[in-house]
């Protein structure tokens, strides 16, 4: 063995504590621990948190819902575009959940301007498509950064943070209209959700199209003034969808818009323009409706970026950040479990 | 030493062994880094982060597999004689354990996936089959295991790498060069 100096053996002692601090130092860089304002998942999730806390065991916004299952019969007209299997026509089964924006997953109807459906789609070569559609024809902000930007200005003590906001991201506005006239909608069956994220779609030949989707209600549409919907009840929306699908099953035709080569794609605070080409590619029928607790839908994460071959994510940068906070939110509701009873516990829980 | 004498003589591991090692080596720390790396943004990277991250786990577990039957036919070069019997311990025992997360965590990203109910979907549109039942109990234990475990990963090859590195410079030995090669012919 050669031996060596005390001090060499120092120097060489020395060099060994600056390569694992060099190492355990760009682990902590990578991992953000020196980068408070990154934002992360659980960034997103925090912001999303009311001041009173989290519903625990629950989705972390648009926590109120309720499952659904059905089908989806494609008509084969979506195959021009994409070559998934979902557009190949026949029928394929299908899951879901009717919610409404909200931290609280006991919030009255009338407290959200903003409804959703999440749905999975499965087809038989193995593949599944979720998706996570919402009413409005365009998002509030046009980045994920600015989405987190207007959950800390909404949550903000400053009474001016909206309005510091607002200049700052001035497409607020066309939401904000929106919001505050579009007619409140009656039934969950008469909605039209739109997915707004746009994603490509890929042919057989490999080439790609930039597409949004969107379900449109084939039942008819009644609409009443925010008064008029309050009056109907906190829980109107679940016990209205579970006596009408009681009742029959209920359709929504699924819409592939095609953007024109000048159509953003990475903004989806901007719709395109009316006139783009759309083609109807099937419909969603749904004829059973759960309650959450011990429904179907409960554990699945309406992931936007779990796509089938054949369509992918685009320039949009939304469906990568919201993909990473549903992450966060599941991981945390799925450890949550105890406190979000299931079955005869669950049923003597929501009884008052 | 029972071992044939042969091995006992070998002053170096086979040049398998060296590839499979440095080869994985890069995997590994490559992996850890995507690991919190992707956890830490909402950037559009993300979802290849994760994509990445999921396939080159199962191509580390391969290689782990691979690595650890070559590993049983080739054995090892014996340690220096004079190493003190607690470096001897310590140095069997962060093998094991530097083994045992090589095959533990890319399983438990699978079967963590697996019981979240999302599909498992590796780059190129790979599809691997379920290994555990849809499960928020299943989910939440290999999820904490996995993320707990990644941090005792990467200090235990901060570990591995100080130790490597003490052989070569401190005591200069030749533990550092039956695996990292160096002037003398290879030989196996």
């Amino acid at each position: 063995m050669a031996q060596q100096s005390p001090g060499s053996s120092l120097a060489s002692l020395a060099l060994i504590a600056v390569v694992v601090a060099a190492g355990a130092g760009a682990f902590a860089y990578t991992a953000g621990w020196l980068s408070p304002d990154r934002v992360s998942g659980a960034t997103l999730v925090q912001a999303l948190t009311p001041p009173s806390g989290p519903a625990l065991g629950h989705r972390r916004n648009h926590a109120k819902g309720i499952c659904f299952t059905g089908t989806f019969e494609a008509n084969g007209n979506g195959s021009e575009l994409s070559r998934a299997q979902v557009f190949t026509a026949g029928q394929y089964p299908v899951l879901g959940r009717f919610n409404f924006s909200t931290p609280d997953p006991k919030a009255p109807d009338a407290t959200s301007r903003v409804r959703g459906l999440g749905l999975q789609i499965s087809t038989p070569d193995g593949n599944v498509w979720r998706s996570a559609m919402i009413d409005p024809p365009f998002f509030p902000v046009a980045t994920p950064d600015a989405f987190y930007a207007l959950l800390q200005a909404s949550g903000s003590k400053d009474p001016d943070a909206m309005k510091t906001f607002a200049a700052a991201h001035p497409e607020i506005a066309a939401f904000g209209g929106w919001a505050g006239t579009a007619p409140w909608i009656e039934s969950y069956a008469e909605e039209t959700y739109n997915g707004l994220n746009a994603f490509l779609f890929i042919d057989r030949s490999g080439a790609r199209h930039a597409v949004r989707w969107s379900l449109k209600p084939q039942a008819e549409v009644k609409s009443m003034s925010g008064e008029e919907f309050a009056k109907l009840g906190p829980d109107h929306l679940a016990e209205e969808i579970t006596a009408r699908v009681g009742k029959e099953p209920q359709h929504w035709t699924m819409v592939i818009t095609v953007a024109d080569a000048s159509d953003p794609t990475a903004d989806p605070s901007k719709a395109w323009p009316e006139d783009r080409r759309k083609v109807d590619v099937g419909t969603l029928t749904v004829d059973k409706i759960q309650p959450e607790a011990d429904g179907p839908c409960r554990d699945i994460n309406f992931d936007p970026t779990i796509l089938p071959d054949g369509i992918t994510v685009s320039d949009d940068p939304f469906p990568a950040a919201r993909s990473a906070a549903y992450a966060k939110s599941f991981a945390l509701r799925m450890s949550e479990e105890k406190d979000y009873p299931r079955g005869d516990a669950a049923k003597q829980g929501t009884q008052p | 030493m029972t071992q044939a004498g042969m091995i006992n003589t070998r002053t170096r591991f086979t040049f398998l062994q060296r590839l499979l090692h440095w080869l994985m080596a890069i995997s590994i720390i490559a992996m850890l880094f995507i690991g919190v790396g992707m956890v830490s943004t909402i950037a559009p990277k993300y979802v290849a982060l994760v994509a990445t991250h999921k396939t080159l786990g199962i191509a580390i577990l391969v290689l782990a597999v691979v690595r650890i039957i070559v590993r049983l036919r080739s054995g090892t070069p014996p340690l220096p004689l004079d190493l003190p019997e607690p470096m001897k311990l310590g140095a069997k025992l962060s093998h094991y354990a530097l083994y045992a997360l090589m095959l533990a965590m890319p399983l438990l990203g699978w079967g963590m996936v697996s019981a979240s109910g999302n599909p498992v979907v590796l780059l190129w549109g790979i599809h691997l089959p379920a290994i555990l039942p849809h499960s928020d109990s299943l989910f939440t234990l290999l999820h904490t295991a996995h993320v707990t475990l990644a941090f005792a990963f990467f200090a235990l090859i901060l570990l591995h790498i100080a130790a490597g590195l003490f052989h070569a410079l401190v005591r200069k030995d030749g533990v550092f060069q039956s695996m990292a090669g160096g002037d003398t012919v290879r030989n196996g």
